[in-house]
């Protein structure tokens, strides 16, 4: 073991630290998700509006938050809010507030999208049945669009977990931060740690995400 | 016998496109009506007027007395008298068979659940899908989704049904089991408004032939038979002979 340096998470509380370090970017991930979704919804449904300008707008918000780099944008939460507005955010706060911008914006694109998928054809026969504008939602479009979506906001979700990582770069000690740290407190008695506990994190991640994937992978094939 | 479905002085366009022209139609109690002409002759969106799926710029249509206005609230007390088949994928994927037919009659007519299963399986029995309730409809072949749309339409208790060319988007061995199901409807008294391009269809099932043209009623009569060995008007001669092979 000592060739590849997983050695030093067994030194002292370094893993139990680690796993710490994955909560951090796991709770982050999870408010923003749930706090996303709730608001993706609201603007999807918005994005499908016969009003034009209202379109034109959310259109603008997505394309800002696709061209902008989300380190970029966390940077002028967190670095550039302070100075400009003089309000203090926390580093957690901002990360929050950038993931859910950008979010928001993505599964209200995903919600649009799979409104925008159900055929003409599903409207007009639930409508010739004597359903009214509610009955035709809420039976119709709505589960069939539920379908659609969930495999695509899944995707989503663990992308978001994935794109935690940048936030250590305003100062969060998420999982590889900490994994930076161990590695640093090590160089002398373990060099090969940089391969070893990046490994690990990997693997972290990977425990996340995939359960996740194969949740979304399932839901396809049941559903499509 | 009074008159189901009246139409008149019907006016439709889509901006300055003139899609339906002064039409009049009336459609008796148990009469099977067929309209047939060419590709984009409006005779489509004359079947979606009828159950208020798209707004009319002129003319009264009337069902069964009432009339027929898309922006009115009482637009679904009527469609609830309107059966309609579209052409093709207009069961609801994410139900069942059983789910498709009974969901209307459930939430919109307020019927038991109980009720409705149990008149739902004695009509699906009727076109031999009873042992298909269960299925979602991808797992049917077109000519079994389409009869699962007509027992849908049948299951509100229609006054009058609109079928929309519910053939055309079929391979030609499942047209055979559709039209035989729209066949036993008319022998047993419904009143049917068929557009179609089935031409021997046609000449079997209808009461009443209407040839459409270019947004007009070119041609009416109830001489079926006469109509398709010699129809009165040139267009009418035009467009049978392009059905024909020497």
């Amino acid at each position: 073991m000592q060739g590849l340096g997983i050695d030093v998470l067994f030194k002292g509380t370094n893993m139990l630290r680690l796993l710490k370090g994955l909560w951090v970017s796991v709770e982050i991930s999870l408010i923003s998700v749930v706090i996303s979704i709730v608001l993706g919804l609201i603007v999807g449904v918005l994005m499908t509006s016969k009003n034009g300008a209202l379109r034109l707008l959310f259109r603008s918000y997505l394309e800002v938050v696709r061209i902008m780099p989300q380190m970029v944008l966390l940077f002028i939460v967190y670095f550039g809010t302070t100075r400009v507005f003089g309000i203090n955010i926390s580093a957690e706060l901002s990360a929050i507030i950038v993931f859910v911008f950008w979010g928001t914006a993505e599964m209200g694109d995903l919600v649009r999208g799979s409104i925008k998928s159900i055929p003409r054809i599903q409207y007009d026969s639930a409508y010739a049945l004597g359903m009214n504008k509610f009955q035709v939602h809420f039976y119709i479009v709505f589960p069939q669009t539920i379908r659609r979506l969930l495999p695509l906001s899944i995707n989503l979700v663990t992308r978001m977990i994935k794109t935690t990582s940048l936030v250590m770069m305003i100062g969060i000690v998420e999982v590889l931060k900490v994994a930076q740290q161990i590695i640093e407190a090590n160089r002398k008695a373990s060099p090969n740690a940089a391969f070893g506990v990046f490994a690990v994190v990997f693997l972290l991640y990977f425990i996340v995400c995939w359960p996740i994937s194969r949740f979304a992978v399932k839901l396809e094939k049941r559903w499509v | 016998m009074g008159e189901l479905v009246k139409v008149k002085h019907l006016h439709k366009e889509y901006g300055r496109n003139v899609v339906l022209k002064d039409i009049d139609l009336s459609v008796k109690k148990g009469e099977v009506v067929v309209i047939i002409g060419p590709s984009g002759c409006g005779k489509s969106t004359f079947l979606r007027c009828l159950n208020g799926l798209e707004e009319i710029q002129g003319g009264v249509i009337t069902v069964d007395g009432l009339p027929v206005e898309p922006d009115k609230k009482d637009i679904t007390k009527i469609r609830q008298k309107i059966g309609m088949v579209f052409q093709s994928y207009d069961l609801f994927p994410h139900k069942t068979v059983l789910e498709n037919v009974v969901l209307a009659p459930v939430k919109v007519q307020k019927r038991y659940k109980d009720d409705a299963i149990r008149e739902a399986l004695v009509l699906l029995d009727k076109v031999g899908l009873a042992d298909k309730k269960d299925y979602y409809p991808r797992q049917l072949s077109g000519g079994q989704k389409q009869r699962v749309a007509i027992v849908r339409a049948l299951l509100m208790h229609p006054e009058v049904i609109l079928f929309d060319e519910v053939t055309a988007a079929l391979d030609p061995e499942m047209v055979h089991e559709v039209l035989q199901t729209m066949l036993d409807l008319a022998r047993s008294g419904s009143t049917m408004i068929i557009v179609t391009h089935e031409m021997a269809f046609a000449k079997a099932v209808a009461d009443r032939i209407v040839f459409f043209d270019q947004g007009e009623i070119v041609e009416e009569t109830t001489d079926v038979k006469g109509f398709f060995e010699n129809p009165s008007t040139d267009r009418a001669k035009r467009f049978l002979k392009t059905f024909a092979y020497e």
